[in-house]
């Protein structure tokens, strides 16, 4: 049995949680706690380790999504859980610009630790309040070559649709690669 | 969709350089603590902009930057208080008191001043409609947002912004490839210029503080500027020696072929499709 794993990341109420357990066929294994702080209570819980829920390929593969937490201080989880993946979304809430900042810095952490492939997801893109893709595109600095995707994590053909693209990447540079 | 926050989170540097990237026409209204600003932006350039608690009409304006004396101020208040700009614009040309140049000089240091003085908002709700038409009866102008956007690099203060902004003096710059900027009629200090004949993906940020002679803080600032009015970007940089070419295959993917590696990632796609 072969095991591959995709890691979704961002900052914290980003939505990783909720985006791993629209696609997971078991219920995520989550790591979560009773949030302390006043400033991060936007949420009842959080997670603090990480976010864990699969999808069965065949019976030789099997993948996995790591959801990493999303709060600073729990950020030497974040290597761990790059270790060997794939490839990985960077998740970002669309209705809260005081996270833009954050997720450039994580999106750029986890590109240092491994050079692979990744799609950056705008979620909660069907809230009235969210950003327009292009509008995030500068706000996160991204350049044009990385693929900034429309999402909204509770629903189901979104999700698939961000997946999809990451591995559409990842197939892009085994094919680059080759030349 | 909304365009909408808070300058704690998104700070007016931020939004001009969006707004000026992204060429915006609409109006930003900006809710601060102590007054409401309104700024109007067309094809990403200021167009108009006024603060809610001064008066902010063309006379106003013309006699605060000594255009016009305070008794033809009171003249044109008492006898043209319902003309509007446009038309107070244009009798005081053909009447031959001013020029059409010094009018709009007078608009455009107006417009700038609100712009800067909105740089020391830290708080305020901010919302952009791209739906809102112009101000009706006012004179429009067409400043570019680059110098601003720089001038509004130079106040910043806070280290921890500005670490944020660029954690990493490891990386190089490069020039972005916009064909409407000209860098010839940007208003550079000399050490912003100095900073700026410094560019080349070979030189890291801290080969260039180190050349410039300049601390963490000043070249961030700098950096940080430029960034922001969208004339340069981040890039990793270039070395000297080119590094070992990549490794073919990825890591997750190690000691495959290549035909296994396009297997493995068509069944993770056909099994994804099929959710």
């Amino acid at each position: 049995m072969q095991t591959v794993k995709i890691v979704v990341t961002g900052p914290f109420n980003a939505g990783k949680t909720a985006f791993i357990q629209t696609v997971s066929e078991i219920d995520v294994v989550a790591t979560e706690r009773k949030i302390s702080s006043e400033a991060e209570k936007v949420k009842e819980t959080t997670t603090v380790a990480m976010d864990f829920g699969r999808i069965t390929v065949d019976e030789d593969l099997v993948l996995y999504l790591f959801g990493t937490p999303g709060q600073r201080r729990f950020d030497f989880m974040w290597e761990i859980l790059s270790e060997g993946m794939l490839g990985f979304i960077v998740l970002v809430d669309s209705t809260r610009p005081e996270t833009f900042r954050e997720a450039r810095g994580i999106l750029e952490t986890f590109h240092a630790y491994a050079p692979t492939p990744y799609v950056v997801a705008a979620n909660k893109q069907d809230m009235e309040d969210a950003w327009d893709i292009d509008d995030m595109r500068i706000a996160l600095r991204l350049p044009p070559e990385v693929k900034l995707l429309p999402c909204v994590a509770t629903d189901k053909q979104s999700v698939k649709q961000v997946l999809l693209e990451l591995l559409f990447s990842i197939m892009e540079e085994i094919e680059a690669g080759q030349k | 969709m909304a365009l909408k926050g808070n300058l704690r989170d998104f700070s007016i540097t931020q939004l001009l350089n969006l707004i000026n990237l992204a060429r915006k026409t609409g109006m930003l209204r900006i809710r601060g603590t102590e007054a409401e600003a309104l700024i109007y932006f067309r094809e990403g350039r200021l167009a108009f902009a006024a603060l809610s608690h001064e008066p902010n009409d063309l006379a106003s304006v013309l006699y605060r930057e000594k255009k016009i004396s305070a008794s033809q101020y009171k003249a044109i208040r008492a006898r043209a208080s319902k003309t509007t700009d446009k038309s107070l614009g244009l009798l005081l040309v053909n009447a031959g008191y001013l020029s059409q140049e010094e009018i709009l000089q007078s608009v455009q240091t107006a417009y700038v001043d609100v712009i800067k003085r909105l740089f020391a908002w830290a708080e305020g709700l901010f919302e952009f409609d791209t739906k809102s038409p112009p101000p009706p009866g006012r004179i429009l102008t067409r400043i570019s947002l680059e110098n601003l956007i720089i001038e509004g690099a130079r106040r910043l203060r806070e280290w921890e912004q500005l670490q944020n902004e660029i954690p990493n003096l490891n990386m190089a710059l490069k020039f972005t490839d916009r064909p409407n900027t000209n860098l010839r009629n940007l208003n550079l200090s000399i050490e912003e210029w100095r900073v700026v004949s410094f560019i080349n993906p070979k030189n890291t940020i801290n080969q260039i503080a180190r050349a410039a002679k300049m601390n963490d803080l000043e070249i961030r600032r700098v950096v940080y500027g430029l960034l922001q009015a969208g004339l340069v970007e981040l890039v990793r940089p270039e070395l000297e020696t080119p590094p070992p070419p990549p490794k073919p295959i990825h890591t997750a993917l190690e000691g495959k072929s290549v035909d296994e590696q396009r297997s493995l990632v068509n069944r993770l796609i056909s099994r994804i499709r099929g959710i």
